[in-house]
């Protein structure tokens, strides 16, 4: 036993010696300090568009094993920071590398860092981000670009600080499969009808409970919907903190849908969330968004990949185009001030988010709502049809619809903001606590995350 | 003895290695949690954070900090704290007394002593935060515990441990109580055999029952390291942290019955607000520095002592770890 | 002697110790056993018996660069190493520097070290932060390391453990033959100390293997993550709860080594836990 103990422990110690020695004097970036090349540091929250750059960007060599880094054929090194997004966790971690930007070494510096929405305008707002027009041939490149996607990151002044790929009208998808059995047809036009306002939509909704099946997945499924749509961004000033009309709307139908057995209670990427969309749910329908179809909707339908009707949801889901429009979210990218990449961060600019050919393919192969009027315009009159989607054509659906969304009402705030109202109003249609009460836990977890919000207004 | 006799010169000429040998510790204290803590108190009294990208103050406030945390729910905080701890203290200190009892009790002969020993203390070395995302995937809606009950018919249909108060505080509870119970076992089954078996045989010439002898015996004899075993309890449960931040995922939902006081200080230290993140630094120092008072007394029970008296229960012996 | 009630006692007894060992073996059963069954066997229910996935589990979260899974247990090896080190080598020293000398501040170093013998790092953790950012430590192991040179804890166990088996005159025969006192310390003290000190140093890289507050406010790079973190972010992770498997796989990989090695040294750490008396 003296031994056994005598060898565990020196064979532990030697181990972690020899860990110690090559690790623990130096910072980071191990891989690259040999190359000749330079490194690229672009910064995001889940790897949607490490997977473009690395399918479609012309300039890729190779990729890391494991993902971490990508080689371009120049030598350069791209290295992926990948942090999650919930908690402000990524906007904490960004902030503290952005604030540290001037100090860093050349090749720890931010180059490019990817915003959603929800905080886009904090970053756009600030010194943080480059002008699109000092970045070698991007602005004259975006021309045909949808309007709102320049709206949601340009400055008060009208400078334009990000760009991306896609467009992100909002959409119902629903189970063919179900559809059939309770509406009796999939036809999406038919579909169309029994969920056009939110009056027919709870009309389908209690024919899905009586026959068995749940209208939605989970209380925060219409959220997006309805916030889209507001009158007034959450904050204005900085100080004051405006809820809308239209989220207590929601607030109230989805407590009324719980009551009511419509939905299945699961809250937003949760994995019974997850679950919900996979072949043996009972879940009818999601409120999504382009992006959705790819990022969660295709690998919870079909987990293990078969692309077989028989053994997963491959097929059965179809889309129409909701109640209301609206647009959920997308991806920015943004050009680090003190960039020393400036050149290729512009190229990787233009060629990912205007080059007609790239576009293409993504929009045919991730089904990325891509953000080229003329490339969807091709696509919705020639485009044979989406697989996963039963052969439908979701570009002509939804292609008149993507002129008319607006981020008009992002603030920098949006997403701690809807993250703790989203939390709050969970204790509510749980049957935990009264609404008061989860109004008021919501003013309380704002306190702390954004201490300079003074007051919260609710609707009469 | 013998050092008395020595000339006082020599006593002297040693004393630089005494202050050279403890100096790497208080230099190391003061660095890393002396200055530390000043800085914390100081910026209490500043209004300090960040707005976006731009740092905010520091400014001085005076005690607005201090007001603002006791209109907060910090007062709630601290009760789901107590609530938390006890939900699993009590359990523990009872079924370690019971296990205590029995494994010291020579007329019940229990085989496998060992191998319940190691079993009942291998939860406390798990990772915290790997067992509460255990416990997380384990007990959520269509995890294995809820598929189980239903399929075994226990349950119409699954019970969402995490939409209830009492089901996510049951959890906490019940992880706490799985990660100490056989710590505190151990501890008290030492303090049991340190106990003279003089005293056992004599309970039980007098005929004493195994439940006289442990109210009347080994209940009044251990008491000492219960109050240790009590207090160090205690400032572990005002560190509560890992479990339920992990479970909650930081929520500490519902309604916030599961924010301990470290969330909260912790939801401050992640926003980057060190003035309010000072305030509640502060008051949880006050306690603890009550909490570490009692501890002293505990183990040094006889303050005028020229030397340092303590119980023969807490000096190791070498056969012991040896054997 | 009244053979009937003890009986009765050792079965009550033996039900209750399964019991609570079922409650303690049980969920290391279910997570051993998901850590083998493919995201969509976890998502269509529980099963007893382990399916064929295990390898693809292991490989999805060895390369996956978002949960640099060997760099954590890289980084939590270092820390966890070190810090058992220092811990106990610098215990023992301010333990000796207080036992076997006499000098004007004995006293009031004891009695300070006893006064701090429980208070919670996390009380300082905000000036913590700040005094590290400034000298130039955030986003580094060195402050997780450093501070357990300060051990009040393990520096109690090791006094208590020199009043019970250190006889000084050992060091005056050392004195005698010239030995200088750092020497001394180092060839004739620690010796003896060694099977405290092996306790200790268990007790210390359990500890910080397990750490979860400090690390995640300090360290920022995914590459200089610990394990606790990692799991922590299977929690947070939007994108990484597509694979139960992987989440399962993962907590397995930061449970499993420490059974391991506690069940190989399980004699020693209970009789550890007997002597302790003094848990964090």
């Amino acid at each position: 036993m003296k031994k056994g103990f005598k060898a565990v422990l020196s064979l532990a110690l030697a181990g972690a010696m020899i860990f110690g020695m090559t690790a623990c004097g130096g910072g980071g970036g191990e891989e690259a300090s040999g190359e000749a090349g330079k490194v690229l540091n672009i910064w995001c929250w889940n790897d949607e568009f490490q997977t473009r750059f690395n399918d479609y960007y012309p300039e890729v060599k190779e990729v890391a094993e494991d993902g971490s880094t990508t080689t371009l054929n120049d030598g350069t090194v791209v290295n992926w920071i990948i942090e999650p997004n919930e908690g402000n966790n990524y906007q904490n971690k960004l902030d503290e590398a952005l604030l540290n930007q001037e100090s860093a070494a050349a090749d720890d510096k931010v180059d490019m860092f990817l915003v959603e929405a929800d905080y886009a305008r904090k970053y756009t707002n600030s010194d943080s981000t480059m002008n699109i027009a000092d970045l070698p041939g991007v602005l004259d490149a975006t021309s045909d670009q949808y309007e709102y996607t320049k709206e949601v990151v340009s400055d008060a002044d009208g400078n334009v600080k990000g760009v991306s790929w896609q467009a992100c009208p909002g959409l119902i998808a629903y189970r063919r499969s179900i559809a059939k059995e309770v509406l009796g047809t999939d036809d999406p036009a038919a579909v169309q009808e029994a969920v056009a306002d939110w009056d027919k939509f709870a009309e389908t909704a209690q024919k899905m409970k009586d026959a068995g099946y749940f209208m939605l997945s989970g209380y925060d499924d219409t959220f997006r919907p309805f916030y889209n749509n507001d009158a007034a961004p959450f904050v204005e000033d900085g100080k004051t903190l405006n809820v809308d009309k239209n989220i207590m709307d929601w607030v109230a139908m989805t407590k009324d849908y719980t009551d009511k057995g419509y939905n299945n209670k699961t809250s937003l990427w949760s994995d019974d969330w997850n679950a919900d969309q996979g072949k043996d749910s009972k879940v009818f329908c999601i409120p999504a968004c382009t992006w959705e179809i790819d990022f969660t909707l295709t690998g919870n339908a079909d987990p293990d990949g078969t692309k077989d009707p028989a053994q997963s949801a491959w097929g059965d889901y179809a889309v129409c185009v909701g109640p209301v429009n609206w647009c959920w979210g997308g991806t920015w990218l943004t050009a680090a001030t003190g960039t020393d990449n400036a050149d290729l961060v512009a190229d990787i600019m233009t060629k990912m988010t205007t080059d007609p050919e790239i576009l293409n393919k993504i929009a045919t192969e991730k089904g990325d709502f891509v953000n080229s009027k003329s490339v969807i315009k091709d696509l919705a009159a020639n485009y044979e049809g989406n697989d996963f989607l039963g052969g439908q054509n979701h570009y002509a659906l939804l292609s008149d619809a993507a002129e008319g969304l607006s981020l008009k009402i992002a603030s920098p705030y949006d997403q701690g903001i809807i993250e703790k109202m989203q939390a709050a109003m969970k204790d509510y249609y749980d049957g935990t606590v009264d609404l008061d009460t989860a109004k008021a836990n919501f003013e309380k977890s704002i306190k702390e995350i954004y201490p300079e919000i003074e007051t919260v207004n609710w609707p009469k | 003895m013998a050092r008395k006799n020595k000339p006082e010169v020599k006593e002297i000429s040693y004393a630089k290695w005494g202050y050279l040998f403890i100096a790497p510790f208080f230099i190391a204290f003061v660095v890393f949690q002396l200055v530390p803590l000043a800085q914390t108190v100081y910026y209490s009294f500043f209004e300090y954070y960040r707005s976006g990208l731009t740092v905010i103050g520091p400014t001085p406030v005076g005690l607005d900090n201090y007001k603002e945390l006791f209109n907060s729910d910090f007062l709630k905080y601290f009760g789901n704290t107590v609530i938390l701890w006890l939900a699993g203290f009590i359990p523990q200190i009872v079924v370690s007394l019971l296990l205590a009892a029995w494994f010291t009790d020579v007329r019940l002969k229990i085989k496998g002593k060992q191998f319940f020993k190691v079993v009942i203390y291998m939860p406390n070395l798990i990772m915290a935060s790997a067992f509460a995302m255990l416990f997380f995937a384990l007990f959520s809606n269509n995890g294995p515990v809820n598929a189980t009950l239903v399929s075994l018919g226990i349950l119409d249909h699954p019970f969402r441990f995490l939409s209830s108060v009492a089901g996510t505080r049951g959890l906490v509870a019940l992880m706490n109580f799985l990660m100490w119970f056989g710590n505190t076992t151990i501890l008290l089954m030492a303090a049991v055999m340190g106990i003279s078996p003089s005293l056992f045989e004599a309970a039980e010439l007098d005929g004493c029952s195994p439940r006289q002898t442990f109210f009347r015996v080994t209940l009044p004899m251990i008491r000492p390291i219960l109050v240790y075993v009590l207090i160090t309890s205690m400032i572990g449960g005002l560190q509560m942290f890992d479990v339920p931040q992990i479970l909650t995922n930081g929520k500490g939902s519902p309604d916030r019955t599961v924010t301990t006081l470290i969330m909260y200080l912790n939801n401050h230290l992640f926003s980057k607000n060190y003035g309010m993140a000072g305030a509640v630094s502060v008051v949880l120092f006050v306690i603890c520095a009550i909490l570490c008072l009692l501890v002293y007394f505990n183990l040094n029970p006889t303050e005028n002592d020229r030397k340092i008296k303590k119980r023969d229960r807490f000096k190791p012996r070498k056969e012991a770890l040896n054997g | 002697m009244d053979k009937k009630p003890s009986h009765a006692r050792t079965v009550i007894a033996y039900i209750v110790l399964i019991i609570l060992t079922f409650l303690c073996l049980f969920f290391f059963y279910i997570l051993l056993i998901n850590c083998t069954r493919s995201h969509a066997q976890i998502q269509h229910g529980f099963s007893a018996l382990p399916g064929s996935s295990f390898a693809k589990n292991f490989n999805n979260v060895i390369h996956d660069a978002k949960l640099p899974v060997l760099s954590g247990i890289k980084n939590s090896l270092i820390v966890s190493t070190f810090c058992a080190i220092l811990a106990t080598y610098f215990s023992a020293l301010t333990a000796y520097g207080l036992y076997a000398y006499n000098f004007k501040l004995k006293k009031p170093a004891f009695i300070f070290i006893m006064l701090i013998l429980v208070m919670p790092t996390q009380v300082s953790a905000m000036g913590f932060i700040n005094v590290i950012t400034k000298m130039g430590m955030l986003n580094t192991l060195y402050p997780l390391i450093l501070p357990s040179i300060a051990a009040p804890a393990v520096f109690y166990f090791m006094y208590s453990y020199m009043q019970s088996s250190l006889p000084l005159e050992l060091v005056e025969a050392a004195r005698v033959d010239g030995s200088n006192e750092f020497m001394t310390f180092n060839r004739v003290v620690l010796p003896i100390m060694k099977p405290a000190l092996a306790v200790q140093a268990i007790f210390a890289f359990v500890q910080n293997w397990n750490n979860y507050f400090l690390p995640a406010l300090i360290l920022q790079d995914n590459s200089k993550r610990t394990l606790p973190i990692l799991i922590a972010m299977l929690r947070s992770a939007d994108f990484l709860k597509f694979d139960m498997g992987k989440v399962y796989m993962l907590i397995t990989l930061a449970i499993v080594p420490i059974i391991i090695v506690y069940i190989a040294l399980s004699k020693y750490i209970v009789a550890g836990v007997a002597l302790g008396g003094v848990k964090e």
